[in-house]
């Protein structure tokens, strides 16, 4: 027991040094670079007041561009990771992303539909998050709908069968929309980005952030419950249907609203929380931390390489997947441990 | 503590397995159910613990219908030891055992270090605490039964439920099984499981129910259940049932199968 603790421990701070090392690097990378020392006096002055001797222009970079940008990331690939991990466990699927239930097709047709109509930002936003709900409302109602079959299997199935019928919506409007202005942002959209995120974005997703969290966190031992079989988990004590509702509402909400500002990005969802695992084991009240420390350090990372090894900004749903592949089959050939 | 099974149907939605089953169950008692695959061992369990809806019929504890209870009232009162399950996810075996305390944790609460201490007993119990920091995931098919043995047992429920507990077990850790469901009885625990060796059923049960295609074909003690004309019946085979004298002193039954020549029908 001792042991498993320590390792646990390191795991902690092995996350913590990765995510506060990331972004001294996102800060010092860039056509401006800025670094950990003239960020330290930059914040320093801004805490106590004191006169400021660094350039005026540093500190819009920090405070105006860079920082939104990495506070933005830690947000969403913190919320994303945590979704993950919640509905891996409660899917009892490790190859589970929190787009299974269709969040991520019905947030893009929000968002091709707010492009389509021209809405403004705080249009697509709202669509995005709506129909990101919705979609997964139908789906959740699909399955209670279909009570004689396992759950678990027709939850996963309706996900896959109104996310394949949201593509076919998607690729509808994309052929319909005009292919100089509305298509590029469509595209742009469904690749995931944060070049334009603002400090109102941020702030935009907090409530539905704290909302989605909070249950998870005060479930975190009925989650683990939740991974044994349903009819186990039954006999344990734990009402499922209910628990069910719960997390997927929570996730849910939380993957809406950070993909109604940032598009889709694919694969942290996946991914982390295999990492979170290797590091702290799959006991949910260490993991959903772990892993929402682990999604904030990817993100950031992934984001400062979108914004710097090339001339023009790469999107961040490719570069995610890029990295994410193959770390992925790395992840399967060396987890001893874990599912069969 | 008093376990009643009145005329129940059950099944599948839509598909019925059994019906007209009734037994009583008090503390300290251990129902052995015996029946060839098909005969609806499984199903019936599962109606009883409600993870089916029962077809008719119904099951009281003390009188009390439980078709209304909390699935957090049950599991205080039914533990249930599930066929040997492949975890998902590589939970510790100690962690696996605690899950089995969380009909006695608030919903939003975490394992105490009573909760703790209690599933570390358990282990102890069945004598697998050097295991308690393997992964569930890596440990072999027998110590996974007896896992979910202790985390049944760490759930401290008035009645153990337990489907076929010694399938996977090898003959050590089958004998260690049936001495371990002996002593829960003398606990007070009532205890009903399954199982297809007719020899178990002698060791362990005060009763035998029979169930052979849904319906209870005998009930009773064990000597007068499990008969040569009784086996013949639901099993289709001939078995001698004769009784030999014990290492310990005590005299034991057990059956002993004839093996029918190839083409005798």
């Amino acid at each position: 027991m001792g042991a498993s603790r320590r390792r646990e421990a390191w795991g902690f701070l092995l996350a913590i040094a990765l995510l506060v090392v990331l972004v001294l690097v996102a800060f010092s990378v860039g056509r401006y670079p800025v670094t950990p020392r003239q960020l330290w006096a930059l914040l320093w002055t801004h805490l106590t007041g004191a006169p400021s001797t660094l350039p005026p222009a540093m500190e819009t970079v920090v405070f105006r561009v860079r920082g939104p940008r990495v506070l933005s990331a830690i947000a969403i690939g913190a919320v994303l990771a945590a979704a993950g991990s919640a509905y891996q466990g409660l899917f009892r699927n490790p190859l589970v992303s929190p787009d299974i239930l269709g969040v991520s097709s019905g947030a893009a047709l929000g968002a091709t539909l707010g492009i389509f109509f021209s809405l403004g930002v705080a249009g697509i936003q709202g669509l995005a998050f709506a129909l990101g709900l919705a979609a997964v409302g139908v789906v959740y109602a699909m399955g209670a709908a279909l009570r004689r079959h396992d759950p678990v299997l027709v939850l996963v199935l309706a996900g896959i069968v109104v996310g394949t019928l949201l593509g076919s919506c998607i690729s509808l409007i994309k052929y319909l929309a005009d292919p100089y202005n509305q298509l590029p942002a469509i595209t742009f959209w469904l690749l995931g980005s944060l070049a334009s995120i603002t400090v109102t974005d941020v702030l935009s997703i907090l409530p539905g952030v704290l909302v989605g969290l909070i249950p998870l966190w005060l479930l975190r031992w009925r989650m683990n419950v939740m991974t044994l079989s349903e009819e186990e988990a039954l006999t344990l004590g734990v009402d499922t249907q209910r628990i069910r509702l719960i997390v997927i509402a929570a996730a849910t909400l939380m993957t809406a609203a950070v993909v109604s500002v940032s598009g889709v990005i694919g694969w942290i969802g996946l991914l982390i929380p295999h990492f979170a695992r290797l590091l702290v084991g799959p006991d949910f009240s260490r993991l959903l931390p772990a892993a929402m420390l682990l999604g904030a350090g990817y993100l950031v990372a992934v984001d400062t390489l979108a914004r710097s090894i090339a001339p023009l900004e790469i999107p961040l749903g490719v570069l995610t997947a890029f990295i994410g592949a193959p770390f992925f089959i790395w992840l399967l050939t060396v987890s001893r441990r874990g599912w069969q | 503590m008093r376990l009643d099974v009145l005329d129940l149907a059950f099944g599948y939605p839509g598909k019925a397995v059994g019906r007209g089953v009734s037994f009583a169950l008090a503390g300290g008692e251990v129902l052995c159910l015996l029946g060839p695959n098909g005969g609806g061992k499984t199903t019936l369990f599962k109606t009883v613990l409600r993870l089916l809806a029962p077809h008719g019929g119904r099951v009281t504890v003390d009188g009390a219908p439980v078709a209304d209870w909390s699935r957090l009232h049950l599991a205080r009162v039914f533990g249930y030891v599930p066929q040997a399950q492949l975890g998902v996810f590589p939970f510790t075996v100690l962690e696996t055992v605690l899950m089995g305390r969380t009909a006695h944790i608030g919903p939003f609460a975490t394992p105490s270090r009573g909760d703790r201490a209690v599933a570390e007993e358990m282990l102890g119990v069945l004598g697998i605490g050097h295991l308690a920091g393997r992964p569930y995931t890596e440990i072999s098919g027998g110590e996974r039964q007896l896992t979910l043995i202790a985390r049944a047992l760490a759930q401290q429920p008035a009645i153990l439920v337990m489907d076929e507990p010694t399938a996977s077990l090898d003959f050590g850790n089958q004998v260690r099984v049936l001495g371990e469901i002996e002593h829960l009885a003398q606990r007070g625990i009532a205890v009903m499981l399954s199982t297809h060796d007719p020899d178990h059923a002698f060791l362990c049960a005060h009763r035998v129910a029979l169930l052979h295609q849904g319906r209870l074909a005998r009930l009773g003690p064990p000597g007068e259940v499990i008969t040569r004309e009784s086996l013949r019946e639901v099993y289709g085979v001939e078995v001698t049932v004769t009784e030999v004298a014990r290492a310990d002193g005590g005299r034991a039954r057990v059956c002993v199968p004839s093996l029918a020549p190839r083409g005798s029908g």
